[in-house]
């Protein structure tokens, strides 16, 4: 199942959307309570089947949603769920336990809606980029189309109710994945993200809530759902990642005219590795991908097959994420241990970085 | 006094912790004691922090924290425990702790949104009216008379200034 995702050149993950540079993708999720049913954790089996079958029933009515498949959670194996997760199409959450929840993905795999995780529907578009206003528009008219054929738990003066208080009000979190190697290379990372925590945004890692930052990825989100508008969470969240980016072109900057030498050599050591590795660990592959991005998008990298600048990030893109254990798996089209990802992984690196 | 871990710097933090059943008490110093709140924080899951944070807002007597989720059967010491609700009703039976933590959580206790657009089309006043007797009804069943007070003057006005409205528009 799924083997179609690895062939697809349309996703949120081509590099391919305005300013990919430095912010990788935009992702925008609402989430939605069915009125008058008990929030997935105190729902009876019935009950969730209830949800189930009531947004299997409202999905194809979905403008935005005509192209999209429905997945029994059930149904999926491990392997098959984990590649979800690496994909950013579900959580790590809704992974766990997976007697009737759903997952309604669209084929170019923008748009994914889990069914019975936290809340009843999260919904969520994903687009290439920094792209949060289309994001947002897109999701909007989904919302919108989707309320036409369910009532959502909602009250005029808390706004949509959801399991976690965290979430009530507008029940919406916007976020933009960004990569930031100067920012860490000089050190100041640490700093800008504890402002970040100050000004009321989140900052997490590579696969959402408590995970950690691997290759220099950071996901910086809103933390507050209540007393702001859709727009304004949004506009907010633009003016942010705005700032965050304008540190990195300038930490980049620094690099180039201070550290011109060492930044030289840690981005072709970084290529060195990737490049002769007989076994390599997804953190380590990361990191080294991570500084080879930076060197292509600074012009270091020269004279090789990588040195066109769109040709190389697409295939650095697609390395971030086959490179991941379920993907190497889906590849291989068997299950695999440890050290023989590790193999294969560095097989594929050495093969895709000639 | 030395501290207890590096045995090197001044011990300016006195903490008592239960080991294995027994009371150890401890004397460290602030960058051990940094170190072992650190440590304590990986643990940390948002519901629980949500829970206590949500124990020192709310100081709830002894009637509330037994309430319970009329519609779910959830009650106010289980969402402690989890950090999660268990239906929109609870929104309503637990508002009155609610409130202070959503401030807390979102500096905000006000939707300002967008509506579904079902719910757009009724008066908007008309709602905000229903919903207060709603909750007089509930405070009312709850004893908390002096929130049943400031909810009739609310609804009192909404009325005026709804027949205000409607004689408007009569001339």
């Amino acid at each position: 199942m799924f083997e179609y995702f690895l062939n697809n050149k349309d996703g949120w993950l081509n590099g391919k959307g305005p300013e990919a540079e430095i912010v990788f993708s935009s992702r925008i999720r609402l989430a939605r309570n069915i009125a008058n049913l008990p929030f997935p954790s105190r729902a009876s089996s019935a009950q969730k089947k209830e949800v189930l079958d009531k947004v299997r029933e409202a999905y194809p009515q979905v403008n935005r949603l005509k192209n999209s498949t429905f997945v029994n959670m059930a149904e999926l194996s491990a392997l098959d769920s984990q590649f979800l997760i690496e994909r950013h199409l579900i959580s790590q959450e809704h992974a766990v336990d997976s007697k009737e929840k759903g997952l309604i993905v669209s084929g170019d795999e923008k748009i994914s809606i889990m069914i019975n995780e936290e809340d009843h529907l999260r919904s969520q578009v994903i687009l290439s980029g920094f792209d949060l206003k289309k994001c947002w528009q897109v999701l909007e008219e989904i919302d919108r189309d989707l309320e036409k054929k369910i009532s959502f738990s909602f009250l005029s003066d808390l706004g949509y109710l959801t399991a976690c208080p965290t979430n009530v009000g507008t029940a919406l979190r916007a976020s933009c994945m960004l990569h930031l190697p100067a920012l860490a290379l000089t050190k100041r990372i640490n700093k800008i993200l504890e402002l970040l925590t100050r000004i009321s945004f989140t900052t997490r890692g590579l696969f959402g809530e408590g995970t950690q930052a691997l290759g220099n990825f950071f996901q910086i989100s809103n933390q507050v759902s209540l007393g702001l508008s859709e727009t304004e969470l949004v506009d907010n969240l633009i003016g942010v990642v705005n700032q965050v980016k304008t540190q990195e072109i300038d930490a980049r900057d620094t690099l180039i005219k201070k550290h011109k030498i060492s930044l030289e050599d840690s981005v072709w050591r970084a290529l060195g590795i990737l490049q002769n590795s007989r076994l390599i660990s997804s953190r380590e592959a990361l990191s080294h991908l991570s500084i080879l991005c930076l060197g292509l998008d600074l012009g270091i990298i020269k004279n090789t097959d990588l040195s066109t600048k769109a040709k190389g990030r697409e295939v650095i893109n697609s390395l971030f994420v086959i490179i991941q254990p379920a993907h190497l798996q889906k590849i291989e089209s068997k299950s695999l241990r440890e050290r023989e990802r590790d193999y294969i992984r560095a097989e594929i690196l050495r093969k895709k970085l000639k | 006094m030395v501290c207890d871990v590096c045995h090197k710097n001044n011990a300016t933090v006195h903490l008592t912790e239960i080991i294995n059943d027994k009371v150890v008490e401890m004397h460290i110093c602030q960058f051990c004691a940094q170190a072992k709140a650190d440590e304590l924080n990986k643990h940390l899951n948002i519901s629980g922090f949500l829970g206590s944070l949500a124990d020192m807002v709310g100081g709830l007597p002894q009637e509330r924290r037994l309430l319970r989720c009329p519609s779910c059967g959830l009650s106010y010491e289980d969402f402690k425990k989890k950090g999660r609700l268990g239906c929109g009703k609870c929104y309503e039976t637990f508002r009155r702790s609610l409130l202070p933590l959503l401030k807390k959580i979102h500096s905000a206790t006000t939707h300002v949104g967008k509506t579904p657009a079902s719910l757009e089309k009724r008066a908007s006043s008309q709602l905000k009216t229903e919903e207060l007797y709603q909750r007089l009804r509930r405070t009312i069943q709850l004893e908390e008379y002096e929130e049943a007070a400031k909810l009739r003057d609310q609804i009192k006005e909404l009325e005026r200034k709804e027949k205000k409205l409607k004689t408007k528009k009569n001339v």
